[in-house]
């Protein structure tokens, strides 16, 4: 009897050190992560000034007087996370109140797997199908010389980003208290008021939470963007310009960089981190209001 | 390819040259970073059937290949023009391949023939419609390669249109250049011959269509020669002096194919 408890202590003390082990090693990786980046960021910025680095108008990476300006990307970036979700937020919120409140459960049974499908698809074959399908079909409606640009990022990252958004938007309807539904509709307001004025503004955090999750997706998406958005690394003074976002910057470059070129992509990194940092601050900040609630 | 590429890393994020005074066992080049895929493959399959000795690849561009060569500093420097007369004084150059490059447009494009000289007017922004070049009335899209690309530099010091390029599309692989061009009916754009698809169609240079022998043969213009420059007067290591036979063996015919330029044996 005494021995069986001892050997009950022992399995609890090994599996408390396992799980210890491989939460210290998930905080390690993040960490070496973030210091890495830290280390091989800021030299580049050092040498080339924060603010001609940051505010440059002007890329020429291999040039003779290379010009490491990386302004246009931080306005492709923000232009087309905007763009994305200025098109996905709608199409995706709507999607969402149908699907929680309004759907059969037939209808609801048969597109719940297909949003999941879609956040599943990898972001390769976005582009791809970007490539072949929507710049040419852009090129055809607008008539332009070309297709590729910002106008098609936006779509495309716009159609990535909706998953994320409905399914969070979708929880965040649900999660609201069956009651003031009830309460709502006893007082004499139809559904669609109900939903709107009174299960909406509940789940209110739930869903910004939804539009930052959204925003963290498509300022970090770098494959499909590269494959419809031109890179070339002009101001995205129009919507059918073509340009360059920031993640394509680094990943574009880096298989044949070197030097300071190689160090200022790496600054580009470190900028788009802090960028995704502070995004996921607010996310942070989003969740917690809505577990106060 | 994949030993040379982490020899390419080290020597980058740790900024330490790695070309150093041929000591026992290692053959040490420097240069053209446009060459990382031939010399890539080269060394590779040279150090498989070699296994005591390593071949290092410090990619720091032509001139300061060159410039390595000169002070000893290398076995041999890699560079991707061809030496320049007073260059030549203390250095020997020899051809190891030719890089052709093709321009590749639309298969509706009507355009067949383009002169060099059309070409760098066409890139560097001051012929912005076919129509100009003999084509229909389209305005032209360029697409080009990234920077750091050794395509885009090939071709870029080819048609001098160094940093004056006003490119619509900088993609980052030949195939998205193919597909992208045979996507939109104004597109122009460039890659090694080696990659050229039926989904596309490729332009004579001067009336010079681009193949193996007129490459070879010079004829054709839109090429560059890969040049490997030792010092004059100074034999090479052993080990060195074999890989540089090995290069121009038999043996190793097969992998200019894979590196995509044309042998110049």
């Amino acid at each position: 009897m005494l021995n069986s408890r001892k050997k009950i202590i022992d399995t609890e003390k090994i599996a408390y050190w396992i799980f210890l082990i491989l939460g210290i090693m998930n905080v390690g990786f993040v960490l070496m992560i973030c210091v890495y980046l830290v280390l091989a960021g800021t030299p580049a910025i050092a040498k080339i000034g924060p603010i001609d680095f940051l505010f440059g108008r002007e890329w020429a990476s291999t040039a003779e007087h290379p010009k490491f300006g990386i302004l246009p990307f931080i306005l492709t970036s923000v232009y087309g996370t905007v763009g994305a979700i200025v098109i996905g937020l709608p199409l995706g919120f709507f999607s969402a109140v149908y699907l929680a409140k309004m759907a059969p459960k037939k209808v609801r049974l048969t597109v719940e797997p297909i949003v999941d499908l879609l956040a599943g698809i990898p972001s390769v074959v976005y582009g791809f199908i970007g490539m072949l399908v929507l710049v040419p079909a852009i090129q055809e409606i607008f008539s332009l010389p070309d297709g590729s640009g910002l106008f098609a990022a936006i779509i495309v990252l716009a159609i990535m980003i909706l998953p994320s958004i409905i399914k969070v938007s979708v929880t965040a309807i649900e999660a609201v208290p069956e009651e003031y539904e009830l309460g709502s509709l006893a007082l004499g307001a139809n559904k669609i008021e109900t939903i709107f004025r009174v299960v909406v503004p509940a789940a209110r955090s739930g869903i910004s939470a939804a539009v930052v999750l959204g925003v963290g997706r498509a300022i970090g998406e770098a494959m499909a963007v590269m494959m419809v958005a031109g890179n070339a690394a002009n101001m995205p003074y129009s919507i059918f310009e073509s340009v360059r976002f920031l993640t394509t910057a680094v990943a574009s470059e880096m298989s044949y960089s070197s030097g300071l070129q190689r160090e200022a992509l790496f600054s580009i990194a470190l900028t788009l981190f802090i960028f995704i940092m502070i995004i996921n601050m607010i996310l942070n900040m989003f969740l917690k209001k809505g577990i106060k609630r | 390819m994949k030993l040379s590429k982490i020899f390419t890393v080290l020597a980058l994020t740790t900024g330490i040259a790695v070309c150093t005074q041929a000591n026992a066992g290692t053959v040490s080049t420097d240069g053209s970073t446009s060459m990382e895929k031939l010399i890539g493959v080269m060394s590779e399959s040279f150090m498989k059937k070699n296994s005591d000795i390593t071949v290092t690849y410090n990619p720091t561009g032509s001139g300061s290949g060159i410039q390595a060569a000169e002070d000893g500093r290398c076995d041999i420097g890699l560079s991707s023009r061809a030496l320049k007369a007073d260059e030549e004084k203390t250095l020997v150059g020899t051809t190891l391949a030719l890089d052709g490059i093709m321009v590749v447009v639309n298969n509706k494009n009507s355009v067949k023939d383009l002169s060099l000289d059309q070409i760098g007017k066409i890139y560097r922004g001051e012929i912005t419609n076919w129509k100009e070049v003999g084509g229909a009335d389209s305005p032209i899209v360029l697409i080009g390669r990234e920077a750091g690309s050794g395509t885009r530099d090939g071709f870029e010091s080819v048609t001098g249109t160094k940093e004056k390029c006003k490119y619509r599309q900088e993609l980052t692989s030949t195939g998205d250049v193919i597909t992208t061009v045979a996507q939109n009916a104004n597109a122009v754009g460039y890659a090694s011959l080696s990659a050229i698809s039926k989904k596309v169609k490729g332009l004579t240079i001067g009336g010079v269509a681009a193949t193996e022998e007129t490459v070879k043969n010079g004829s054709y213009k839109l090429q560059r020669p890969f040049v490997l420059v030792t010092k004059k007067g100074k034999t090479l290591s052993a080990d060195a002096q074999k890989f540089v036979d090995y290069t121009f063996s038999d043996e190793a015919k097969p992998l200019f194919d894979k590196a995509g330029v044309v042998s110049a044996k």
